[in-house]
């Protein structure tokens, strides 16, 4: 008995050269696998800040339109002040920008010149004093958008040193350009017609504004289905759905819904919403009903886990003191459940933002350039523009394309800031 | 007896029960409890007297906290639990199916072991029962029923000034006191509590057990617990419970000094539990 007591308590050497190699190597061991979570996260961060790089290069000259800030002086010119859409605002304005450089032109080299402004330029005079007639007493000051390949020019995109006839500007434009920069009246304000103005052929007056309300509404209708839709959903599988196969079928089938691919939906609607029921095409309502199809599963799945994590004890509690079933779920649980249900709902309607593939199939990405209507008529939404934009061959175009990913990303971004600090603003108050 | 007294008392209707000393608020008979297919309680018979403590020992996973939740239908909640025999409070049978058993939660409270205060204020916790059943027809009834609730519960002097701050901030005993005025507080006749001192300290369980015996004057008091000095100093009545089984119930004071069964003696001296 004594001497397997004295063999089990034979010393170990901690300090030998074995243990100590053993030792060293166990501790590099930890090393690596600090070095590659390492890896992996500067390689994750680095490709999405190359990303936005990339993206950001690309488009922030977007931002930018070049603008001409001419003086008219239209209290001379004969207008009807009670009929103003009769006007001949073509020659009125055309008249006025001829004056801004002094000298003789033929017919060719008028046209020329005019071409450097955006051929819209009367309407947005027009609309200008439509707004406030008052403009017409004196002299007024106008901001016209260049040309597209004018803004161009100005941001240096177009090489003045090709021969001309690769060139989208002639020698003759180039002139009058630079004679319009020296009379000081070309200067490059930050385009907010990038988010006011509405889609156009033109790159230097398209907008976002058509898109940006395509989207609020489709994800509006979004939220308002999915949502209590959801919540109901989830609450039934939690409390009431008897433990049998039909129950199990049925999570199966949510789970199998989130994954469906996007684009099944977009033919569900197109079939369904456009074909049976009769909506209208390229409606923010439609987009809105298919988006919630596919935010609805990751509400399910986001709610139910969120009851599952509030306490029993809670429940218990209500219970013992007599509340039904339906108290003890709003008054107890749904409320404690809410932070975490919040987040995941922020983060399913952030995903829906950027779903393209469906909204196409139903007809978002029709050409639209008047103003936005409500919910029920035709409309883009900004995953769409953005393909649309991505399609247009104008140079201006390729600019506006990313500055747009670059507001959708920046809609994205905020969406998701906002759920984490509502999570970390509402967590476990119990 | 000359035949007399022995004819006159043939003749007079058979008494069909001898009439107890002390009216029994609720019976247990032949309670049986299955968790699936495995049964955690053998035909239990007790009597839970009006007016009295009423404590439940025995080692764990005894069966006496199984019980408890009975007597308020909270087992209910559980899927798999399945509840034969009958059990009557003032003679009704309480699973019937016409029974509601939200009023009967109401009428049979329940304390639990850990303090478990809803996150909301004091004065909502106590307000909540009352409200939902529907006991105060205004404002100023509510905060009536609040105020006696806590001074029932002895908790009024210490958060008369903070009734609106939460309920999680109170200490450890405070909270299963608000959890006591909580369940006053919608008027019960029966108070259940699953050993509600066995998270607190001593302190803080001496001024429990010294509620528990001021309640004992309004309400049907049944407590399980572990600790038998507690049964012993705050029950009249003891019910020990040994693997599902009632082994022996009787008044406290004959319990725990004269134990007619074996496995009671070697219980309270200590021999296992």
């Amino acid at each position: 008995m004594v001497d397997v007591v004295q063999e089990l308590s034979t010393p170990v050497d901690w300090q030998s050269d074995s243990m100590q190699r053993r030792r060293k190597a166990r501790y590099a061991a930890d090393r690596r696998l600090q070095i590659y979570g390492l890896v992996a996260i500067i390689f994750a961060l680095g490709f999405l800040f190359f990303l936005i790089a990339t993206l950001t290069i690309a488009g922030y000259k977007a931002f930018i339109q070049t603008t001409a800030t001419v003086r008219l002086d239209l209290s001379a010119v004969e207008i009807d002040r009670s009929d103003l859409m009769k006007a001949n605002w073509r020659r009125i304005v055309r008249g006025a920008l001829r004056e801004q450089i002094p000298g003789e032109m033929s017919r060719k080299e008028e046209r020329a010149y005019y071409s450097i402004f955006t051929s819209s330029a009367a309407y947005i005079v027009r609309n200008k004093i439509m707004d406030n007639p008052t403009l017409l007493d004196g002299p007024a000051v106008f901001d016209i958008p260049l040309s597209d390949p004018f803004d161009q020019l100005a941001k240096n995109e177009i090489d003045r040193d090709l021969p001309e006839n690769r060139r989208r500007v002639s020698d003759l434009q180039i002139k009058f350009y630079d004679q319009l920069v020296q009379a000081g009246i070309v200067s490059q304000p930050i385009n907010w017609g990038l988010f006011l103005n509405n889609d156009s052929r033109f790159p230097e007056l398209a907008g976002l504004k058509g898109a940006l309300s395509g989207s609020f509404w489709a994800l509006l209708v979004c939220f308002l289905i999915s949502f209590p839709l959801g919540i109901a959903a989830a609450i039934y599988l939690e409390e009431f759905a008897p433990k049998n196969r039909i129950t199990d079928l049925i999570e199966i089938n949510i789970n199998n819904l989130a994954a469906v691919p996007s684009v099944v939906f977009g033919l569900l609607g197109l079939a369904v919403f456009l074909g049976w029921f009769g909506l209208p095409r390229s409606a923010p309502l439609v987009g809105g009903m298919v988006l919630s199809l596919m935010t609805l599963p990751t509400i399910i799945i986001v709610a139910r886990a969120a009851l599952k994590s509030v306490p029993s004890a809670i429940r218990e509690a209500a219970l013992g003191i007599g509340a039904s079933k339906h108290e003890a779920i709003f008054h107890h649980n749904l409320p404690l459940a809410m932070p975490t249900i919040m987040t995941g709902t922020i983060i399913g309607l952030a995903q829906a933002l950027g779903e393209t593939a469906p909204l196409l199939l139903i007809g978002m990405n029709a050409f639209i350039t008047s103003d936005p209507g409500g919910v029920m008529e035709a409309s883009t939404a900004l995953p769409t523009q953005i393909y649309i934009w991505a399609d247009s061959p104008e140079r201006g175009f390729v600019a506006r394309t990313s500055a747009a990913i670059l507001v959708l990303l920046g809609f994205l971004i905020f969406m998701n800031a906002a759920a984490i600090l509502l999570r970390q603003r509402f967590e476990r108050r119990w | 007896m000359n035949t007399a007294t022995e004819s006159a008392a043939a003749e007079a209707p058979a008494p069909a029960k001898p009439k107890p000393a002390v009216p029994i608020k609720m019976k247990g008979s032949d309670v049986c409890v299955f968790y699936g297919d495995k049964q955690a309680l053998f035909d239990v018979d007790l009597d839970i007297r009006d007016r009295n403590v009423t404590a439940l020992i025995g080692p764990s996973g005894c069966g006496k906290s199984t019980f408890l939740r009975c007597l308020n239908r909270m087992n209910d909640t559980i899927d798999i639990c399945r509840v034969t025999g009958e059990i009557v409070i003032d003679d009704q049978d309480i699973y019937d199916p016409k029974v509601d058993v939200v009023e009967l939660r109401a009428r049979v409270g329940m304390v639990f072991q850990k303090p478990n205060p809803f996150p909301k204020s004091i004065f909502e916790n106590i307000a909540y029962g009352p409200r939902i059943h529907g006991l105060a027809e205004s404002r100023d009834e509510l905060e009536e029923i609040v105020v006696t609730s806590l001074h029932k519960a002895g908790l009024y002097e210490e958060v008369k000034d903070r009734l609106q701050e939460p309920g999680t901030g109170l200490s450890g005993g405070q909270q299963q006191r608000l959890c006591i005025a909580r369940a006053i507080a919608v008027s019960p006749e029966v108070i259940l509590m699953d050993e509600p001192c066995s998270a607190l300290d001593p302190i803080a369980t001496a001024k429990v057990e010294e509620l528990i015996d001021e309640l004992r004057a309004n309400y049907t008091i049944v407590i399980v617990t572990h600790s038998m000095q507690q049964a012993a100093r705050v029950s009249q009545r003891t019910a020990f419970f040994h693997l599902g089984i009632l082994v022996e119930e009787g008044d406290t004071d004959q319990i725990f000094t004269n134990p007619v069964d074996k496995r009671t003696q070697d219980y309270i001296t200590g021999r296992f539990g």
